[in-house]
Formats: structure tokens, C-alpha cells, sequence
């Protein structure tokens, strides 16, 4: 699972059909918990996420997996080995499924031409983040009952945003109108191209939208002067309770975290049950990646 | 006393004889001795004692004259040496026009004198050398333009880097004026260019890509004409690839000013969907463009904005190139395939024969001040024998020379070398 731009909706809709039941499984833990047994699961990490490390470690060990950590910072990568070498490593382990978290957009793709592991892409670069537009779209079906229809604004720093652009395909396909929402500076060129709305008024942006969907900003924009300041940015497209207030009056708030509060978010906001939905991303996060571990592996365990 | 050099004299029989730059397009006999063209024409008999071709109508043209090709040495050994980049020959190539960004920099006379021996070697090739524009390539100071273009610097450039200071452009070429030499510009406005890996558009926005705006290049192109106007200097632009580029420099020529530009194969014949799937061996210097930029291109080959067609060989090494796509090194190699890519737009547009080997021979000769590129009577005979009509496959790993990173991998091509001669000797055999 490399990217969601190219999936069709049939496979999108069986692939978050099939997290809901590990939803419920979840809940009910009543998880088939020798479905990967024997099976080796490896993140590779080589950009630090705590969030996103956790929720694959924990979909493979509550299917059976053994799961190992890889961390940029304890691997050799640091000395000069490049990710080809790593990957002829990996291979050479036998390893069965591969998550792989880098900075650089198109390093799961080169990885997966490499290793005979399935290779699942846990975010790279400013390409895609497919399984957090996943458990996005999980999270919306199950308040919402419906994707297609539906109005998502995604606002803030689109630019460099894989989250942004995963949950653009993935909308898109199913049939939601999707708008963009965020400084000109901070908007990738010809987005418009992907099939959304542009806006660069959060007011216009949020008019009479059902999900708002934040982004966060990260620090380093700043320093290369793409946005002033940090005070410029939450006056304009900072997300409080007087924005929102624009949107459908039981408009949802999501964040794929982790949040810089007082930046992109009120907390207020983001803490209000009644609105915020980022809890909920975070359990529908397990259930995802266990559907997809589920579905990648399918053709290995055939074979045996 | 030494021993003179054995050369067989060498007698062309039924070829399609071809000198755009002296006006030459006709099927006949052309007759080399001592390494020197004597005589060409329908009626030319077999002199005694000549070794005969017999070219069944195959295209005899000047060897062709590259002229932007980056050598692996000085620097870069692991990538290509003077050696393999002499295989060339498999191109057609006799002439070639070496950057000097390399490690060193090919800033020092005696540098231009050692690349220049360094061709002789081969036997095969002649370098004529680009000197540095600035020490080091740097782009801070100028290097000693008078001194160098001594020691046999056909013209300056910095090689992958255009000049950021407006008036350190504005001296080097006032300055390069008073020895009549011509500047090299690689126009890429570099701070809008840092970091870029494609060209800015929906593609590099739907792969993650860092982009560069195609402008970065007219911005350069504009400033260097207005430049070109109040100096008086002579400006060359090296691998135009956008449509707003072709109609600055139309322009400037139409004022007279003396403003020159070349282009090469992938900018006529790629376009930007080449690097889809993070294709590395795609990733160019500039960035491949969309293709109503690829279609201005290709027209200006055929209207004359464009005065050369030129490899823009850049060697790589596999490890510089099996990287995520924005950390691979960028460039293409293209000695090989800069005669069939370029028989593409004959075949399969509208780009008229003798235009295309004008742009391969003549036309970067007279830029370069060379006087390689003709088939005159008594020209030194440099030649190059291709079978316009015959197929082969690009396949990157089974090239002749050692850099296998080609743009153009699988690519089925028409117009197949099957000759090449330097000063007379055969230097290459299909």
C-alpha cells in the first residue's frame, strides 16, 4: 500500500469495511489474534513518529505478529548506508510486511521495487499518508454514515501537507467535495488540478462545510518565511470557535496530530466533545492498519 | 626519426553525401586521403589503391559536434573517463565540447591544455574545452578569461550554475567581449531553482515533489538579453526547454543582438510524465517541462530559433541515481542517442533532414569557432556514416562507455550510426 491516488472506490469501500469489523472486535476484544502468527512485521522509521510507530505496532501484535522497531537513530543508516542497502537487509531476514515512515517523497516506492516484503507506506514526504486518509475516511463514515456528498474542508499548510494530499484522493474518489483552505504561500501550484476548491478565506473556506479538517504547521515554515509569524497564522486560518461557527452548525473537527495548540487549533476547539473527533482518528487508526496488515498478508497466507 | 602514421585511403561508394553548413545534399562518391577529404561528387572514380565502403545511400555526414557534454575528469572517475566517454564514436560524435565544473575546475591554462590533450589521446575525439567563467565555478570572481582563452578556451561558462550577480554578469561579458569570446549561461535562476527536483505544476504537486517554477528559467534569459544589449557581449543559452524561453531569445535576434542558444534531446522529446513513479533516470538539469513546452521546442528546431542540438551528457553513477527522487543526482547521458533521438523529430514530425544534421555539425561548429563540422575539400575528414531508416532499442546497461543513466531507456529509435571516422581512421564499426 503505497499510495491512494490510482485505488477505486470498490477497494476503498471493502478496505474500510473490513476495519469497522476490527472496530467492533476491538471493542469487544474479541480479536483473532493468531491471524499473522508467525508472521514478521518491520517499522522502519526513519523520521521519528511516536503516534503513527504505536498504531502499527499494536494492529500487528493484535493479529499475532512479531513486530520489530527500527529507528533511524539505532540503525545504520546513519553511517553512510543507504536505504537500497537497507532494504537488501530487511530482505534478507525474510521479513513479511514492511512499514516504512521517510522523509523524502517516493522512498516507499523505491523500497517496495527492492524487498520482496509487502511494503506499507506509513508517510513520505509530501506525497502520501494513505493509511491516515484511511482511518480519516473511517472516522467520517461512521459519524456520518456516508463519504460521498459530504463537504471536507482541509485547511492549513497544504503545501507540505501528505496527509492533505492522501485525503484529497481518497475523498475525491468517493465522491465528497473536498476544499482547500490556507495562505496562497502555503498552496501547492495547480492544486485545483486533484479536483478541489480553493479558498484562502477560512470564513469562505468553512461556509456550510460538514468536516474540517485541520493540518498542522510545522515550525520550520516559518524560518523559510513562507508564513510571518506564529500570531499571523492563528488570526487567519487558526482554527477557534468564531471560524467554525461558519461551517454546518454539527460540522466535526479532525487533526491527524500531533497538535500545535494556540497555532492551527483553539483548544477549545480541539477539545470540545462535541466537535472534536481526534480521539476517535487515533482508535480508528488501529483498526485501519489491522485491516490492512490483514489484506496485504492475504496472499502469503494462501500460499503456505 | 618517426615513423609516419600507416592510414589506408579510404574510397565512399553510393553515399547520401550531406554538408548542411556548405549547402551539400547529394547521393555519390566521397574520396579520403591521408586523413584529409580530397574530393566528393556522382562521377568520382575508384582511386588505386583506396579501401571501399560501399554505403548503399546511407547518410555520410561531418562527425557530429557536441557541444555541451560533462566528462567525469578531472573529479568524477568513478562516473566516466575521457576513455569511455571515446566511445562515443558509437555516436557519431568526433567533437566534443567539455564543461568545466569539475573537480577541480577547469580554471587554469593549464587545465584547458591537459582536457585539450587529453582528446588527442583517444585518437578518436577532439575536446575542445569550456574554461570556467568564474574561479572554481564559483561565481564570485573572474577567472583569467585573456590567459585561457590563450591556452585554447573556445568559451566561458560555469557549467550547471548561472551567474546570481547581475553585475558580476555584466563584467564577464564586457570583459569576455575584448577577447571575442562567447558566454555560456545554464539559465536557472538558482534561488528560485534551490532545492527544486521537478518542475512546479500538478505532477510534482500530486507526487510530493519540491517544485521549480519553469519561469526560473525566462527570468535568467531576460536578464542575461538585456545584459547582452548594454555590454555588447556575446551570450550563448545552454538547454533552453520552455516555450517563454524561445520567445525571448527570437526576439533578441531579431534586434541583432548576438544572442545564441541550444537545446537537447529529452527537451524536444520528453515531457515532464517521464519522471511519473519517481523515475530518477527522468531527473534532469532543468527539470523536464510540460509538453506545450516540449512542442515550442520542437518547433524551434525546426524554425531556427534553436542553433544547436547538444547532448547535455551528464554521467552518473547507479548509486547516484538509486535515491529517493529529490536526493538523486540529476542528468541524463546522451552521447549515444543524440543522433537517434534527434532523427525522432525527422521521422515523426516535421523537422526537414539537413536542418537536423545542420544542428548536429555546422551549427555548433561555427558557435564553438571550430572547424570541424564541414565536408570542404581539404577538411580534415572527420565522418560520420548513419543508416537513417534502421531501428534499434535504447537499453539502459548495454550502452557503449560507462555511464548507463539514460532518460531514454527502451525507447525504440531510427537512424543507426554505422561508421565513424576520425582524420580518416576508422574509429568505429557497427
Amino acid at each position: 500500500m503505497l499510495q491512494i491516488e490510482g485505488m477505486y472506490p470498490p477497494q476503498i469501500t471493502a478496505m474500510l469495511d473490513l476495519a469497522e469489523s476490527y472496530v467492533l472486535l476491538n471493542r469487544s476484544g474479541k480479536t483473532q489474534r493468531d491471524l499473522l502468527r508467525g508472521r514478521t512485521l518491520i517499522n522502519l522509521f526513519f523520521e521519528d513518529s511516536t503516534r503513527t510507530r504505536t498504531s502499527f505496532e499494536l494492529a500487528g501484535k493484535r493479529l499475532g505478529a512479531d513486530v520489530v522497531n527500527m529507528g533511524v537513530s539505532t540503525s545504520s543508516v546513519n553511517k553512510g548506508e543507504t536505504l537500497l542497502d537497507t532494504a537488501g537487509t530487511l530482505n534478507a531476514m525474510q521479513t513479511d510486511l514492511l512499514v516504512i515512515r521517510h522523509g523524502e517523497s517516493g522512498a516507499a516506492n523505491l523500497l517496495a521495487q527492492k524487498v520482496d516484503a509487502a511494503v506499507i507506506n506509513a508517510g513520505d514526504g509530501t506525497h502520501e499518508h494513505p493509511t491516515q486518509a484511511l482511518l480519516d475516511a473511517l472516522t467520517i463514515r461512521r459519524r456520518r454514515g456516508r463519504l460521498e456528498a459530504l463537504t471536507v474542508a482541509i485547511c492549513g499548510d497544504v503545501l507540505h501537507s501528505r496527509v492533505a494530499r492522501s485525503n484529497i484522493h481518497l475523498l475525491t474518489t468517493m465522491g465528497a467535495r473536498v476544499r482547500v483552505v490556507g495562505p496562497p504561500t502555503l498552496m501547492p501550484s495547480e492544486v485545483a488540478r486533484l479536483g478541489v476548491e480553493v479558498f484562502h478565506d477560512m470564513k469562505r473556506g468553512l461556509a456550510d462545510v460538514d468536516i474540517v479538517m485541520m493540518l498542522r504547521l510545522q515550525r520550520e515554515r516559518m524560518t523559510r518565511g513562507l508564513v510571518p509569524s506564529e500570531r499571523e497564522y492563528f488570526r487567519f486560518f487558526g482554527l477557534d470557535a468564531e471560524k467554525l461557527r461558519h461551517a454546518k452548525p454539527d460540522a466535526l473537527v479532525m487533526h491527524p496530530g500531533p497538535m500545535n495548540r494556540g497555532v492551527e487549533i483553539d483548544s477549545a476547539v480541539a477539545d470540545d466533545p462535541a466537535r472534536s473527533l481526534i480521539r476517535e482518528q487515533v482508535e480508528m487508526g488501529v483498526a485501519v492498519r489491522m485491516a490492512v496488515l490483514d489484506i496485504l498478508s492475504r496472499r502469503a497466507r494462501r500460499n503456505d | 626519426m618517426i615513423d609516419p602514421i600507416v592510414m589506408k585511403d579510404t574510397y565512399f561508394r553510393d553515399a547520401h553525401i550531406m554538408d548542411p553548413g556548405n549547402g551539400v545534399d547529394e547521393t555519390g562518391n566521397l574520396y579520403v586521403k591521408d586523413g584529409i577529404i580530397v574530393d566528393f561528387g556522382a562521377g568520382l572514380g575508384l582511386p588505386e589503391g583506396a579501401e571501399m565502403i560501399d554505403c548503399d545511400g546511407a547518410v555520410l555526414c561531418p562527425g557530429l559536434v557536441d557541444m555541451r557534454v560533462a566528462l567525469g575528469e578531472p573529479g568524477y572517475e568513478y562516473r566516466e573517463t575521457i576513455a569511455s566517454a571515446a566511445e562515443a564514436a558509437a555516436g557519431g560524435i568526433t567533437t566534443l565540447a567539455a564543461l568545466p565544473d569539475s573537480r577541480p575546475a577547469i580554471d587554469d591554462p593549464a587545465l584547458v591544455r591537459l582536457l585539450t590533450a587529453r582528446g588527442e589521446e583517444t585518437g578518436s575525439l577532439t575536446i575542445l574545452a569550456y574554461a570556467a567563467l568564474t574561479r572554481g565555478c564559483r561565481g564570485e570572481e573572474l577567472a583569467e578569461l585573456g590567459l585561457l582563452r590563450e591556452a585554447g578556451a573556445v568559451a566561458f561558462t560555469d557549467g550547471c550554475q548561472a551567474i546570481a550577480s547581475t553585475r558580476l554578469m555584466r563584467l564577464a561579458l564586457t570583459y569576455a567581449r575584448g577577447f571575442g569570446a562567447m558566454v555560456v549561461v545554464h539559465p536557472e535562476e538558482a534561488s528560485l531553482a534551490e532545492g527544486g527536483a521537478a518542475t512546479e505544476g500538478e505532477l510534482a504537486t500530486r507526487l510530493g515533489l519540491p517544485g521549480i517554477p519553469a519561469v526560473a528559467e525566462a527570468i535568467v534569459i531576460a536578464r542575461d538579453i538585456r545584459l547582452a544589449r548594454l555590454t555588447g557581449g556575446s551570450v550563448h543559452f545552454a538547454h533552453v526547454s520552455t516555450a517563454e524561453s524561445l520567445t525571448l531569445i527570437r526576439r533578441a535576434k531579431d534586434e541583432g543582438l548576438a544572442v545564441t542558444c541550444d537545446t537537447a534531446p529529452p527537451y524536444f522529446d520528453l515531457n515532464e510524465t517521464a519522471i511519473g513513479d519517481f523515475r530518477t533516470y527522468a531527473k534532469l538539469s532543468p527539470p523536464l517541462r510540460r509538453e506545450s513546452d516540449r512542442m515550442a521546442i520542437a518547433a524551434g528546431l525546426v524554425d531556427g530559433t534553436i542553433d544547436a542540438v547538444a547532448s547535455d551528457h551528464q554521467p552518473r553513477d547507479a548509486d547516484d541515481k538509486r535515491l529517493p527522487f529529490a536526493l538523486a543526482a540529476a542528468g541524463g547521458s546522451g552521447l549515444v542517442t543524440l543522433l537517434g533521438i534527434t532523427m525522432a523529430q525527422v521521422h515523426n514530425a516535421s523537422l526537414p533532414l539537413p536542418r537536423a544534421i545542420a544542428l548536429l555539425t555546422s551549427g555548433p561548429a561555427r558557435l564553438l569557432g571550430s572547424d570541424a563540422g564541414t565536408l570542404v575539400r581539404g577538411a580534415t575528414a572527420d565522418l560520420c556514416l548513419f543508416a537513417p531508416e534502421h531501428a534499434w532499442k535504447v537499453v539502459a546497461g548495454e550502452l557503449p562507455g560507462k555511464a548507463q543513466n539514460t532518460p531514454f531507456d527502451g525507447r525504440a529509435l531510427e537512424g543507426t550510426v554505422l561508421g565513424t571516422w576520425k582524420a580518416g581512421r576508422r574509429v568505429y564499426t557497427r
